[in-house]
């Protein structure tokens, strides 16, 4: 019996389309905690893009007459010790941890995805051997194993969002492996199948729409440890390199030896990271909540 | 206002205290922030070993231990010595009554093996410093008390080559048996005796009550202590544990150290023979253009620099080739005229900038420099390099790589500009200068370029017996390194800052982190 593809390609809705504004206000009077997240996540971003409007100073330029300056109308967050000033390191210290952070979160959670998907749609050997080469990576912590990568590639951005990309993926890719079980039995799948789709095609448009909601919640944890893992490792010295500001890079060198005497140099830009890492932390653990379907109706 | 005050009392405090009346008797405690490799010096160039090490031997002649340039010399196995007049004969009467730790007598014997061993060290026998002697052509031992060394062309300092803090004197006998035996053992004629060394934690040594110098050590021993991290380097200072970390310590180190020590802490400090310098790859364009390199000098405001990185990084003074205050240093005012040392910073960054302009060098021409990942004082020179070099209109982007791929890629001329470094265990242009000339004559010339004429400067300078002759042939040597050709670039001459106890005392801090390390004179007040 022939069956028409064009029925079967539509993907089933995950969730309603409707008023996306009172989708919005629904999620804020339902988790507040989640929408401070949310703005500070947003007021994080706008920041980043517009560092070059808000900003009160270059933040590589030098002024050797104010180093170490403390907090003052001129200088609101003080100087570093090249006279640089910390309010505009910051801001735009924000561009190179969202940069970071919204890659590696997207490509690890992308990567993840896809991975996780494929080997649950395959299942069999395809699925052992996926998942033991994925223990083997989930066999390191994140941050030793971004160390271990980034000490081979070298330091920089571009090698720095690999090296935290590369761990996300298996952890992203277990997660969505679970979720891709269950989806994999659907009717649906076992059309596509019948109707002599190819796999690419039957991962790709029915299968990973289907696994949007852990997808989302993914990409909203892991930019929180993202962010955290660059600022770690640029603290390390072996993230981003000077004069580049960065969150992590502020708190290393001269701030650690003038901790006592300049403690303006490492408060700020910890708080920072602080206050990055503890939005996307709430955002998305709201997000999770509001898209778990078990914790929707309780 | 209080920490700049209480900074100058520790700096005024008198440091060696050779008015005073050594106090016999205490251990002295001191930090050591690496662990040496082997035991050695022959083969090594590392202070980790110096420092714990150098008390138990002596060396053929030494530096003054109280000439704060570190560059008298005094006799220390040898008691005196003759030159003959065409400077090729140099003859060393030794002391009587030097005995090592053993028991047995130290003679010429001891001498010549120990100098065969550093200059003509056979297959398989490492010596570090085989390039310094490379004009000897022999050396003798006539009669028991005499040495004597044959050159094959006079070198004016050849007398500093023999104080090197690294040719200890070890005994023929073992050196006949197994020339490897003191790669792993401990036993020479220095003032302590060998105790014992745990890895990783500390050594000790103890007074040798056989010591030849009547008097001295005035120490009863000494505990070295290796500490890595530089926080608890101070700790150990501050807490008193420890007297000294004779390597030193960066200027917030200090501060910290004299805000809450008060007066039981000295300040010493000193110009550091150290630099770290630039290479530009000559074989890379456009740094094989010398107005480009020129311009990367001129942009540097040194003066500036010198004054604000001193308070954030161990640098200090605006220097040429040798360390300010030395007898070949070129006086500041000569020194100004010199690319990129001028008091103008304007006139010379447009200078640059016309320069890099008939170089057919863009603005905003981006090239990258490669840094060590050490912190202190490459990180704050490589912001401040950077920083300036924008200035004239050149966008920098910093590679900052872990020592091994640095020193790969310095070495095997992977890179545009990168930072370079020298470190001299004495100030003297043969060893300061040595690096510097033509590629393949200097085998960590990093720069790449020929210049021969730059190689005859260096050999005449070298083989210059007057005095005055050699510093016209060293500031001329500087001229064209520095800006004629602008081969290499100087950043600031390191600065060495050593606060330790004020109990420690008989102790006087030289540019060298090498020298004046065998304890016989220090002591410990009440």
């Amino acid at each position: 019996m022939a069956v028409k593809p064009a029925v079967l390609g539509d993907v089933p809705e995950v969730a309603e389309r409707g008023n996306w504004r009172r989708t919005v206000l629904d999620f804020c009077r339902a988790r507040p905690l989640g929408a401070i997240g949310a703005v500070v996540v947003a007021i994080n971003i706008l920041v980043g893009l517009g560092a070059n409007v808000i900003a009160p100073y270059d933040p590589l330029t030098t002024d050797y007459g104010a180093m170490l300056a403390r907090p003052s109308a001129a200088h609101w967050l003080g100087t570093d010790a090249f006279g640089r000033d910390v309010l505009s390191r910051i801001i735009y210290g924000s561009r190179t941890a969202m940069l970071v952070g919204f890659a590696c979160a997207f490509l690890g959670a992308t990567l993840g995805a896809v991975i996780g998907v494929t080997s649950a749609y395959f299942g069999g050997r395809a699925d052992l051997l996926i998942q033991r080469v994925m223990d083997i990576f989930l066999a390191f912590p994140l941050i030793i194993l971004a160390l271990a990568v980034v000490s081979i590639l070298g330091t920089g951005i571009g090698n720095l969002i690999v090296a935290i990309t590369i761990p996300m993926i298996p952890r992203a890719a277990l997660v969505a492996r679970s979720s891709a079980l269950a989806i994999r039995e659907m009717p649906y799948v076992d059309a596509a199948r019948a109707a002599g789709f190819s796999h690419r095609r039957i991962i790709l448009r029915h299968m990973l729409p289907n696994v949007m909601a852990p997808y989302l919640i993914m990409l909203t944890a892991y930019l929180g440890q993202a962010i955290l893992l660059e600022a770690s490792l640029s603290f390390l010295g072996l993230g981003v390199a000077e004069p580049t500001p960065a969150w992590g890079l502020m708190l290393r060198g001269a701030a650690v030896q003038f901790a006592e005497s300049a403690p303006w140099m490492a408060i700020f830009p910890g708080f920072a990271i602080s206050l990055a890492v503890f939005a996307f932390n709430l955002f998305g653990d709201s997000l999770r909540d509001a898209l778990d379907p078990r914790l929707r109706t309780q | 206002m209080r920490l700049p005050f209480a900074l100058l009392l520790a700096l005024m405090a008198a440091p060696a205290g050779a008015q005073e009346r050594p106090r016999q008797g205490g251990e002295l405690v001191f930090v050591v922030p690496a662990e040496p490799p082997s035991y050695d010096a022959h083969r090594e160039g590392t202070f980790a070993l110096i420092h714990p090490t150098a008390p138990h031997y002596n060396t053929l002649l030494r530096i003054d231990p109280n000439d704060r340039t570190g560059t008298r010399i005094v006799g220390d196995l040898a008691e005196s010595w003759t030159v003959a007049e065409d400077g090729r004969t140099y003859a060393f009467k030794l002391r009587r009554g030097v005995k090592f730790h053993d028991g047995s007598e130290m003679t010429s014997r001891d001498v010549k093996a120990s100098y065969d061993k550093i200059i003509f060290p056979p297959s398989g026998v490492a010596s570090n410093r085989k390039g310094i002697y490379v004009n000897v052509e022999a050396v003798e031992a006539p009669d028991r008390d005499t040495v004597v060394f044959r050159l094959t062309w006079p070198q004016g300092s050849f007398l500093s080559s023999l104080a090197s803090p690294f040719s200890w004197i070890y005994k023929a006998d073992i050196l006949e048996r197994d020339m490897r035996w003191y790669e792993t053992h401990v036993m020479g004629t220095g003032p302590f005796v060998f105790v014992e060394h745990v890895k990783g934690s500390h050594w000790v040594g103890r007074r040798n009550p056989n010591y030849w110098d009547r008097g001295k050590p005035h120490l009863d021993g000494y505990r070295a202590l290796f500490i890595k991290d530089a926080a608890a380097q101070v700790a150990a200072v501050r807490g008193e544990r420890a007297h000294i970390q004779f390597r030193g310590f960066s200027p917030a180190e200090r501060e910290s150290l004299v805000g809450a020590m008060g007066a039981k802490v000295t300040v010493q400090e000193s110009p550091w023979d150290c630099d770290l310098l630039v290479a530009m790859n000559h074989e890379r364009k456009p740094f094989d253009d010398r107005r480009v390199r020129r311009a990367l000098t001129l942009a540097l405001d040194r003066h500036e620099g010198a004054q604000a990185l001193s308070r954030i990084a161990i640098v200090k003074a605006v220097a040429g080739v040798q360390v300010p205050g030395t007898p070949f240093a070129t006086p500041p005012a000569e020194l100004e005229r010199l690319a990129g040392y001028g008091r103008d910073i304007d006139k010379a960054r447009a200078e640059a900038r016309r320069l890099l302009r008939e170089a057919g060098v863009p603005d905003g021409f981006a090239f990258t420099f490669k840094n060590r990942a050490v912190p202190m004082p490459y990180e704050p020179l490589g912001v401040w390099l950077i920083d300036q070099w924008r200035r004239v209109g050149l966008t920098v982007r910093q590679e900052v790589l872990e020592t091994a791929k640095w020193v790969a890629d310095n070495r095997g001329g992977d890179f545009e500009v990168s930072m370079d470094a020298q470190c001299g265990f004495m100030v003297e242009p043969d060893l300061d200068l040595y690096k510097f000339q033509s590629t393949g004559v200097s085998h960590n010339n990093y720069g790449r370029y020929t210049d021969r004429v730059l190689d005859e400067l260096y050999a005449r300078q070298s083989r210059a017996v007057d005095p005055e002759e050699r510093k016209r042939l060293v500031r001329e040597f500087e001229k064209r390194l520095l800006d004629e050709e602008a081969h290499y670039l100087y950043t600031l001459q390191w600065h060495r800052i050593v606060p330790h106890s004020a109990r420690v005392r008989g102790w006087t801090i030289t540019p060298s982190h090498f020298l004046n390390q065998q304890l016989d004179t220090v002591w410990l007040s009440e």
